[in-house]
């Protein structure tokens, strides 16, 4: 399934994720790690780090019998994909007016 | 349309009209406010109007309904009638980050039959991940745009 902008966006919009998040950016950790750093349950933590994986933002990988979890250089794609779409939008619109504009003759300056 | 090389990543697309590069030119910069797709507002109150000042160095903002102004980022190379650099620095949260520079260049391409190529390539996209750490962190912050991000996505998505 392809992750929208708008559930980047939801999992954002959660403090405990966004500090997750945080954490994560100084490298991979486990959920007993991050529970210890959170004021949250290990329950807790694990549900948000599955909402930040279904927004494309967090990786789990195993390391022996501990999982770990990481930020996803996916994340980047999406924003790349909704500026595509936002600049898409901007020149169909740019190109209708300039349509316009070529229909009426040299207009005065 | 997109397009990568190397670390970096961009946003391409292109469009041809029916215009001389000058006009092209005035009407995409000038006038952006009828190109922008209103829905992507960073202000509080509904979008009025896109503001590009018309030299090196010049704001890049937009002026709501209520004459507030939110900057997008400023104007990096001003040529008309062949080019323009405008740096967008808005954060993935939709605010100014000075820091954050991503840069869109647009080029105007004279073509056969008194038309005009516009190429937009939007780089340095890969410079949101070198911010991530402190882009999640202004989330955090009183007023955060939360509402007027979502709504905008929904729209794009």
């Amino acid at each position: 399934m392809p992750v929208s902008a708008s559930a980047v966006l939801d999992a954002l919009g959660d403090a405990n994720r966004r500090a997750i998040l945080e954490l994560l950016t100084g490298g991979a950790m486990a959920v007993g790690v991050l529970a210890d750093r959170l004021p949250i349950s290990r329950p807790a933590v694990s549900q948000h780090l599955r909402v930040l994986k279904e927004a494309g933002l967090v990786t789990e990988s195993s390391a022996g019998t501990r999982r770990l979890y990481r930020i996803d250089p996916a994340g980047l794609a999406v924003v790349r994909e909704y500026l595509d779409g936002f600049w898409k939008s901007t020149l169909d619109n740019f190109a209708r007016l300039a349509e316009a504009e070529g229909e009426r003759e040299e207009r005065p300056a | 349309m997109s397009a990568e090389s190397g670390t970096e990543i961009m946003v391409h697309r292109q469009v041809s009209v029916p215009l001389t590069p000058q006009r092209a030119f005035t009407l995409f910069t000038a006038r952006m406010t009828e190109s922008w797709p209103s829905e992507h507002s960073i202000g509080s109150s509904a979008l009025a109007e896109v503001v590009v000042e018309p030299r090196e160095g010049g704001r890049w903002f937009e002026r709501g309904a209520d004459g507030s102004e939110c900057d997008w980022g400023r104007v990096a190379e001003w040529a008309p009638p062949g080019r323009v650099v405008l740096l967008w620095q808005l954060g993935a949260d939709w605010r100014l980050d000075p820091e954050l520079d991503t840069e869109v260049e647009v080029t105007f391409t004279e073509e056969p039959g008194g038309r005009t190529r516009l190429e937009l390539r939007h780089r340095h996209l890969e410079r949101y991940g070198d911010q991530a750490g402190a882009t999640y962190a202004v989330f955090d912050s009183p007023g955060g745009r939360d509402g007027t991000l979502h709504a905008s996505v929904e729209l794009a998505a």
